[in-house]
């Protein structure tokens, strides 16, 4: 219902210097997701439209089962598209690619891998010619910048939930993506480790400014890490329900988010989106 | 961090950890805990082992006496009165020649076990002898391009276990590396898993005998017009193909199981199919492959013998089937000592291919 009028108002945003780029990174043009059934076709996701621009970092809501993670995977190119198109700087996807990076619900490490070989696997194959010191030293780098200096040689198996989610952070990060996509990152764990890691990630992302998709069920997480939450309506035939500019300066400190005037009414706003 | 490796943590690490309290026991140094540990995985074993061979002994017994009551009637009707009592007083004497013929007794086992091993020394003595003999012989015939002159007395029984290592290693191998590429292959591939699956159904169940028979079918075709010694060959490629079974199919397994979370990180970094197998595939799926080569290993021990005794391979199966035809005063114990020994190799083949196990994989939790 609010495409059209979200789309004044962002231009209006631009206007005010609010977002730093006009260039759309990722364009999702009348998507479209249906499973057949033996009962007849399902249809996840219709008319799904959703304009994402450079440097900008969107968090997405719904309910669960709402079709939120089968759009993640469809920009991922991990999942196919049933109608419509999903490109990324005016280029049509075709299949998964180094371009697009995603940190999984589960943190995904190759357990019989030490963290360094995690990281390197992604940088190894996007950086090919790119010398062996050169590449480790890109992995070390952003292990560091997560918090993972101690543990290069460490098989991922050893490390805790949170720890491999660091090494999954890094990870994504290193490959140097148009668009990161996460899927609940932080969906698995303790709420003390959840706060760490969304610092983690808004201290590297503030440095990188990479273009970010991320799903999340928390409401506060959202309007933290978000220049925009995006609000999705319950399946089936789940279309964007509502968009949520949030004018926060960067970088943001927690505390000063908390604190600021207009944090309630954000929350109320989503949280009234939801009961609905 | 550095982990010092005591004996503890290898014999643990091996699956031989009942060990490990066995070196308490000595220093004197078991608390409560310890000791009922103690007494669980080093008194109980032993006393089991213990319970065994009282029964198989007193089993034993009862089927001598059997046999020599039947024997002694049976000379009483044919042969009289007189024949009766001298076969009874030559039974009691112990000579080997009127000696019921029937299962041997532990201590009986342990004569021949003691009497193979001097078989084995004096042949030993008798082979080296003949090599520094031979030594200043074979290097003219070498000079002179004549082939060199080789041993060829009877094997003793350990060159026949020797012989049958030789044997199940070279099938296991094979069955390595037909099985494990393959399997990933049928793994990856949905149409060759159906192309295959027929095949593996069908030939999985067939027995070790009538594999060894295709193979001699083929191999003696093959081999026609060389004076080589095909027993070997057939015997080695029938155990291969007889044990590969397992493997093949749980590396199929495992290739096919890979947690989809590590097939989607191959895909979004786009590794190459190289990359994705040997990086990703291959050491997710090492533990079922593991569990399958080690089923293939035991399957390969186990049918050995049965082909060895069929293709006349010179190994344990072959020393069974002599011993039996042989049927001399101590041939049935003989068989009894190969038996034992035959199911304590099983079994440190077993460990080992568990420690390799536990040596190469991520997952560290030991299947037994």
């Amino acid at each position: 219902m609010s495409v059209i009028m979200d789309n004044k108002r962002e231009t209006s945003l631009v206007g005010n210097g609010l977002f730093p780029s006009k260039d759309v990174m990722l364009d999702l043009k009348n998507l479209k997701k249906v499973y057949p059934t033996p009962k007849g076709d399902y249809v996840v996701l219709e008319d799904l439209n959703l304009q994402i621009r450079k440097e900008e970092f969107v968090t997405i809501i719904g309910h669960s089962g709402c079709g939120k993670t089968t759009m993640l995977s469809m920009i991922a190119g991990l999942n196919p598209i049933s109608g419509g198109n999903i490109s990324v700087l005016g280029k049509h996807i075709k299949g998964p690619g180094p371009d697009r990076g995603v940190i999984f619900q589960s943190p995904s490490l190759m357990p019989w891998m030490t963290t360094l070989q995690n990281v390197m696997l992604g940088v190894n194959q996007v950086f090919p010619h790119a010398s062996r010191a050169q590449r480790t030293d890109i992995a070390k780098y952003y292990l560091q910048k997560v918090g993972m200096e101690d543990s290069f040689n460490k098989r991922a198996s050893e490390l805790s939930q949170g720890m491999q989610q660091r090494v999954g952070i890094a990870r994504a990060f290193a490959i140097k993506p148009k668009v990161l996509l996460l899927d609940e990152p932080f969906g698995m764990l303790d709420s003390l480790t959840r706060g760490e890691l969304q610092d983690i990630l808004i201290e590297i992302w503030n440095k990188e400014k990479i273009t970010a998709v991320m799903i999340t069920h928390d409401v506060d997480e959202a309007i933290f890490l978000a220049d925009r939450v995006v609000m999705m309506t319950s399946g089936p035939k789940a279309k964007i329900g509502d968009i949520l500019n949030i004018d926060f300066e960067r970088p943001r400190t927690r505390k000063s988010v908390l604190e600021h005037n207009d944090y309630y009414k954000y929350r109320k706003h989503l949280i009234d989106f939801l009961e609905h | 961090m550095k982990q010092s490796l005591t004996l503890g943590k290898v014999t643990k690490f091996m699956g031989l950890g009942f060990l490990s309290t066995l070196k308490g026991l000595f220093t004197g140094k078991l608390d409560k805990e310890e000791f009922k540990t103690f007494l669980r995985k080093t008194v109980v074993p032993i006393a089991s082992i213990l319970l065994f061979i009282g029964l198989w002994h007193m089993g034993a017994k009862s089927l001598y006496n059997i046999e020599a009551d039947h024997k002694i009637e049976k000379a009483l009707t044919d042969q009289g009165q007189e024949a009766a009592v001298a076969l009874r007083a030559c039974i009691a004497s112990g000579e080997s020649g009127c000696q019921p013929n029937t299962l041997p007794s532990p201590s009986q086992v342990w004569d021949s076990y003691k009497s193979l091993l001097r078989d084995h020394n004096i042949i030993a003595a008798d082979k080296a002898a003949f090599i520094e003999k031979t030594a200043a012989l074979n290097e003219t015939r070498t000079a002179q391009g004549l082939d060199a002159i080789t041993y060829t007395g009877r094997p003793s029984f350990v060159d026949q276990i020797f012989r049958s290592l030789k044997t199940v290693f070279a099938g296991f191998l094979l069955a390595l590396f037909i099985a494990v590429p393959l399997g990933i292959f049928i793994g990856l591939s949905p149409t060759l898993k159906s192309a295959f699956n027929w095949f593996i159904q069908i030939f999985k169940p067939v027995s070790p005998v009538v594999w060894y028979l295709l193979v001699f079918m083929i191999v003696k075709t093959l081999l026609i017009g060389s004076n080589e010694d095909s027993s070997f060959t057939i015997s080695f490629i029938s155990v291969g193909l007889c044990s590969m079974w397992a493997t093949l199919v749980n590396t199929a397994m495992g290739v096919s199981s890979v947690d989809k979370d590590y097939i989607n990180v191959a895909k979004v970094l786009k590794l190459g199919n190289f990359q994705k197998i040997f990086k990703v595939v291959l050491p997710s799926s090492l533990p079922l492959i593991f569990t399958g080569l080690k089923i293939t290993l035991s399957v390969a021990w186990m049918v050995l013998i049965a082909i060895e005794l069929l293709a006349q391979s010179p190994g344990l199966g072959l020393f069974v089937w002599e011993e039996f035809q042989n049927g001399a005063n101590d041939s049935n114990a003989k068989i009894i000592v190969a038996m034992f020994v035959i199911g304590i190799i099983g079994f440190l083949l077993d460990r080992l291919m568990l420690t390799i196990q536990n040596w190469v994989s991520f997952d560290k939790t030991d299947a037994i």
